[in-house]
């Protein structure tokens, strides 16, 4: 059933257009005068103030590998994330470790770990399906190059980024 | 004698419509946006020269870099003509405009013609053209709409424009915009006669009838210039972009600086009429007559006040625009026929009953 809404009925002064007038200008020139003097305060001029301090730890930022305390890769070359990666964003070619190296025993370690910044779209499953706590989202969003190369992040680039990371990560917490 | 008097003309004519009426185009243009922000707790252009007052360069910049394109359906001579025939006759109304007493003997004004208000009419409403002509040379459908929706509104509020300055003809009994400007400065303000001849019961009865014109005339400057809350042409929730939908570039740019120029124009011709132009309040520095020599700097005093009044009034079409919703078109034809006409009509009837027992 259609329901009938009723116009409101306007008293004369109301019709004459002019209050409505001065009451949307009290408004706007309220806002006006409170953004003038800088009472109110609602941009954040962003490359002059950021707003790193505040970004939460589940923040989903670049993905960058990681050490452990022994300065060894913890990326086994298991290629998971890049199976999962969505956008193919990951590529990783693994090696041999030789057996005369201190870590021979792990086996494999990747030769070349190419993240794309282009195709990456921070989803953050590399980091989830991950079973070597090996990379991580970090906290650095403003991902910017001049050319595609650039843009490419390798291993070296990775672990700059990532740096080295102690201890087990529990990734189930409640985070997650 | 006849070179001295081009020269002169000339250098007012550079001066005041190219180094003054075009960069305040730009500023209030740079105006508009950071006021705009402000009202709506955003910023607004801040990052090209000190608070961003160099933003209309790099806007000209950027217009006159952008490709112009001429899209194949439309009718080539009139959609190049359009956008120089909004902007031209916007400019050519700064002729008849006293934008100050007097500098070093000379008169401050273009042309100084016995037919100001007349000339201005005249010229202004051309400005339809360059709409219209968009509107049919463009070929599609909304700008067509828009061009007649600003057809027909700028048509109907030329009448109630017209005829809201009769009364203070008919009280000043002039129509050269200089003697006006004079008769304001020694004798009080139409809207606010507080000293000289205006400080009597007589003044306060007629400044009735010119407070009635000066609210017709102001809204139907909005009208004229399309400004919200009556810029139906070109609404952008209906019509896109209204009648230069189909521009690109500096033909765009010349549209929207012909807004612009119409705008500070219909300012410029509202402080003139009813704000005492150029002069001062309460007679401050007041010439005794239009003839009287004027020291070269009350010369300048003179123009800086009117250019103060001018601002204040562009800031006001600013505010006004930012704070009021679109009309319905039903209600702006309404509003334009039915209520500003007659009101007019009854205004100069008023004006002249004032005139016949005060007299």
């Amino acid at each position: 059933m259609a329901i009938v809404v009723e116009r409101p009925k306007l008293k004369w002064w109301e019709h004459l257009y002019l209050p409505a007038l001065a009451q949307g200008m009290r408004v706007t020139l309220g806002h006006f005068v409170r953004i003038l003097s800088k009472k109110d305060k609602v941009t954040m001029q962003y490359p002059e103030e950021k707003w790193d301090a505040n970004l939460p730890d589940y923040y989903r930022g670049a993905p960058a590998l990681v050490t452990d305390e022994q300065d060894r890769e913890r990326c086994v070359a298991c290629q998971l994330c890049e199976f999962i990666c969505p956008p193919r964003a990951i590529t990783i070619k693994p090696e041999e470790i030789p057996s005369d190296d201190k870590w021979a025993k792990v086996e494999k370690r990747p030769k070349v770990f190419d993240i794309d910044m282009i195709r990456c779209i921070y989803c953050g499953l590399c980091e989830e399906v991950c079973p070597e706590q090996a990379i991580f989202l970090r906290k650095d969003y403003a991902i910017t190059g001049t050319s595609r190369e650039a843009m490419v992040h390798d291993k070296q680039k990775l672990y700059e980024i990532g740096g080295v990371r102690e201890g087990l990560v529990n990734k189930w917490n409640d985070l997650k | 004698m006849e070179w001295q008097i081009i020269i002169a003309a000339t250098i007012k004519i550079v001066v005041f419509v190219f180094l003054v009426t075009l960069p305040l185009v730009a500023m209030s243009v740079w105006a508009e946006r950071r006021v705009s922000a402000a009202m709506q707790d955003r910023v607004g252009p801040n990052r090209v020269g000190p608070m961003g007052l160099l933003q209309p360069v790099a806007d000209g910049i950027k217009f006159l870099l952008k490709e112009d394109f001429t899209p194949n359906h439309v009718r080539k001579t009139y959609f190049w003509l359009a956008p120089a025939l909004t902007m031209v006759p916007a400019l050519l109304t700064c002729a008849v405009l006293p934008f100050g007493s007097r500098l070093f003997g000379e008169k401050m004004v273009i042309a100084d013609l016995d037919v100001g208000p007349l000339f201005v009419f005249a010229i202004a409403s051309l400005t339809v053209y360059g709409i219209v002509l968009a509107g049919w040379a463009s070929n599609s459908k909304y700008p067509f709409l828009g061009s007649v929706r600003a057809t027909s509104q700028m048509i109907s509020y030329e009448i109630s424009l017209g005829l809201s300055i009769v009364p203070l003809v008919m009280i000043y009994g002039e129509l050269n915009l200089g003697r006006i400007v004079q008769e304001q400065a020694v004798n009080g303000w139409a809207l606010l006669p507080l000293w000289g001849e205006g400080l009597s019961v007589k003044g306060f009865l007629f400044a009735i009838p010119l407070f009635i014109s000066f609210i017709i005339f102001v809204t139907s400057m909005f009208a004229e210039t399309n400004r919200l809350p009556f810029d139906l042409p070109e609404c952008e929730t209906e019509l896109v972009a209204g009648y230069h939908t189909e521009y690109s570039s500096m033909k765009f740019a010349l549209f929207f600086l012909g807004e612009y120029a119409a705008m500070i124009i219909g300012s410029g011709l509202a402080v003139t009429l009813f704000l005492g132009g150029w002069s001062l309040p309460f007679g401050w520095l007041a010439p005794e007559s239009i003839d009287a020599i004027v020291p070269w700097w009350h010369g300048l005093i003179h123009i800086g006040c009117f250019f103060a009044k001018v601002i204040g009034f562009i800031l006001f079409f600013i505010i006004v625009r930012w704070t009021l919703p679109r009309f319905r078109y039903d209600q702006l034809m309404r509003l334009g026929w039915v209520f500003f006409f007659e009101l007019a009509l009854a205004n100069v009837v008023l004006t002249a009953l004032l005139l016949m027992w005060l007299k």
